[in-house]
């Protein structure tokens, strides 16, 4: 413990209780309540009414949650198994190498997700690589923006497993395919789980490039949200946006009880 | 639930006599391992026997866990070729080598249960499912954890957990088991139990071909058939245990196998008389000891290990050097008596005191026989 007076414990707990209830739970607050507002022209909305979540299920509401959700799988895994692979391969290779390689796939991580999405544009709106004009293109942005955090959850499980697992699984005969999926894949589950999800949660939010390069037809929910308040529709976009955290948040919950059914066992 | 013992010869009989197989002879033929430029590894050249333990001891970063670690095919030799029976594993990836392997901290795979460790190897290999039921269990049994099988490692000791490592490199009969440092992170209590098991087991599987890794001399004095002693990345002394024991070829063999006191001498008279003993004199008194060849004028050191000097003399302990008393530890079942001869501190592990035991600063005379004594090159490096 690093206070140990009483009044000095209470003082971090109001100064925490502050940040926390500021930077996480007003925003938050303030969304959920304007999605449930009716009129809202003072300090607080005049009345409640659930109108706003009527209209997005009745209009393209679910179509978005689908979109979102399709994209954020399918890139998701993709990441997964490359972020898998990169971390697996690199980590056999020469030290300078793999440090070079690690840094270069954190790259996408630092560059501006709308950049990402116009570069995306421009690389694949000809011939050979048509792909604007397709949710490929969706996918392909998505996979681009999250993978590097895929190979750095991945790459951390591995620093942190003992190489004696995989030695001694080789010593007793097994060959590297059965040791990586009897041996290595199992105790990296955990930071697998992991990195599956936080890949997830950023698909789900991601806007600056989806808004670049997504079809007509494969509208994501940031996308949708972005829309509706574009258009002045504050209350609507709220109760997407609502829609968004509810979906995500159950998504993780699931995944964060696999993950610890995972670390008891 | 209690722990029973590793079978020993009581069960032996059983299931011991079903794992032994014919061990192999590995042949490090001037093998050497080096990190870019740093060479940690010296071309080493050395046979093991079939059914030999060999323990390799020596300080951290001496060479003996990489000397392991080409055999298993984790380390690639820069240069020498390692034979295991008849077949060159030199180029041979790791799987393909036919070893067992008990690492320091057991590796057990924590999601898999006892008997699906033990039965990995084989599952590996691809044998079948009665071959596997078959062999889980004699393992098992030969190691005393036959009612652990379902268990998962968390859910197991220490030591239990060592048990069941031993008995996932005994399921697949390996030609060579690799112990590197098996027991160190063990408690000193099952340490010293587990010593003795694995001792047993030998014994119950005498073709089982045992590198054994450590930095414990008590370990290595009590399990190996021959030691080598690892300084620097070369072997320093290389032989059978009572030998190096009893007569340790350089000054580094004789303090790091055991505690030994080196007193500087010179060589008056060379090996003479049917057991060859030299005569070596120190200030004024003329000590005979175990010879090496050494020629009359020789300066050398002469060996004494602290418990084979005594405060009392008798027809045999014809040996006799005088020391000035420094210094008395008590240790509950031995005593360490520090003295001062000629100018080198002598130390003493007596079990059995005199009654009145000479005061700090007097001239206490010690007692000892030829046939405890050695003569020592200073420090020659293997």
């Amino acid at each position: 413990m690093l206070v140990w007076s009483r009044p000095g414990r209470i003082v971090i707990w109001l100064v925490f209780t502050l940040l926390f209830g500021v930077l996480f739970l007003a925003p938050l607050a303030v969304i959920l309540l304007s999605s449930l507002a009716d009129q809202w022209n003072g300090v607080l909305p005049s009345g409640l009414t659930t109108e706003h979540y009527s209209d997005v299920v009745q209009g393209a509401a679910w179509k978005a949650v689908k979109a979102s959700l399709v994209t954020g799988f399918l890139a998701s895994a993709v990441a997964l198994v490359s972020g898998t692979w990169a971390a697996l391969a690199l980590r056999i290779q020469d030290a300078t190498l793999a440090r070079v390689l690690g840094v270069l796939f954190f790259i996408p991580s630092a560059v501006p997700s709308v950049s990402v999405g116009l570069g995306l544009l421009v690389a694949f709106s000809h011939p050979p690589l048509l792909l604007n004009g397709t949710i490929a293109i969706v996918m392909v942005a998505h996979f681009v923006l999250i993978s590097a955090f895929t190979f750095g959850n991945v790459s951390a499980g591995l620093a942190r497993l003992s190489p004696d697992f995989e030695q001694v699984a080789s010593s007793l005969g097994a060959r590297p395919a059965y040791r990586l999926r009897h041996v290595t894949l199992p105790l990296l589950a955990p930071y697998l789980v992991a990195a599956f999800g936080l890949s997830f949660a950023l698909s789900m939010g991601e806007l600056g490039a989806t808004v670049m390069v997504y079809p007509p037809g494969w509208v994501t929910l940031p996308v949708s949200i972005f829309s509706l308040t574009d258009r002045g529709d504050v209350f609507a976009g709220a109760a997407l946006t609502m829609v968004l955290v509810a979906v995500t948040l159950i998504l993780l919950l699931g995944l964060e009880r696999v993950t610890g059914r995972q670390a008891r066992s | 639930m209690s722990v029973p013992a590793f079978t020993g010869s009581n069960v032996m009989d059983v299931d011991a006599a079903k794992i032994r197989g014919a061990g192999s002879n590995v042949h490090f033929d001037k093998v050497s391992v080096a990190y870019g430029a740093h060479v940690v590894l010296h071309p080493l050249t050395l046979d093991i026997a079939p059914g030999e333990i060999l323990a390799m001891i020596g300080p951290s970063g001496s060479g003996k866990t990489t000397a392991l670690r080409a055999v298993a095919g984790f380390v690639r030799p820069a240069s020498g070729r390692i034979r295991i029976g008849a077949t060159d594993v030199t180029d041979l990836p790791p799987y393909e080598r036919g070893l067992g392997m008990v690492v320091q901290n057991y590796a057990l795979f924590p999601h898999m249960r006892v008997e699906d460790n033990v039965a990995f190897g084989l599952r590996a290999q691809g044998a079948d499912k009665a071959l596997i039921g078959e062999r889980v269990k004699d393992s098992l049994a030969t190691v005393g954890m036959s009612g652990f099988a379902k268990r998962y490692p968390r859910e197991l000791s220490g030591g239990q957990q060592q048990r069941v490592a031993i008995a996932r490199a005994l399921a697949v009969r390996p030609r060579v088991l690799l112990l590197d440092e098996p027991l160190s992170a063990l408690d000193a209590q099952i340490r010293r139990n587990m010593v003795e098991e694995i001792a047993k087991l030998h014994r119950d599987l005498p073709g089982l071909t045992i590198l054994y890794v450590t930095h414990d001399q008590t370990e290595a004095l009590t399990l190996a058939d021959k030691i080598a002693i690892m300084r620097d990345g070369r072997v320093s002394s290389h032989g059978p245990t009572v030998e190096l024991y009893r007569l340790p070829p350089n000054r580094f063999t004789a303090e790091f196998l055991g505690r030994a006191n080196l007193l500087p001498v010179t060589v008056t008279e060379g090996a003479t008389g049917p057991k060859g003993f030299a005569t070596a004199r120190l200030g004024d008194a003329l000590l005979a000891g175990a010879a090496r060849g050494e020629k009359p004028g020789d300066k050398t050191l002469l060996c004494i290990r602290p418990q084979h000097l005594s405060l009392t003399g008798d027809e045999e302990h014809t040996n006799r050097i005088v020391g000035t008393l420094k210094e008395v530890h008590w240790q509950g079942e031995l005593t360490h008596l520090v003295l001062e001869v000629d100018g080198t501190p002598v130390r003493v592990s007596a079990t059995r005191l005199p009654v009145s035991l000479p005061e700090r600063g007097s001239a206490v005379p010690l007692f000892f026989t030829p046939g405890d004594t050695s003569l020592v090159p200073e420090d020659v490096r293997g």
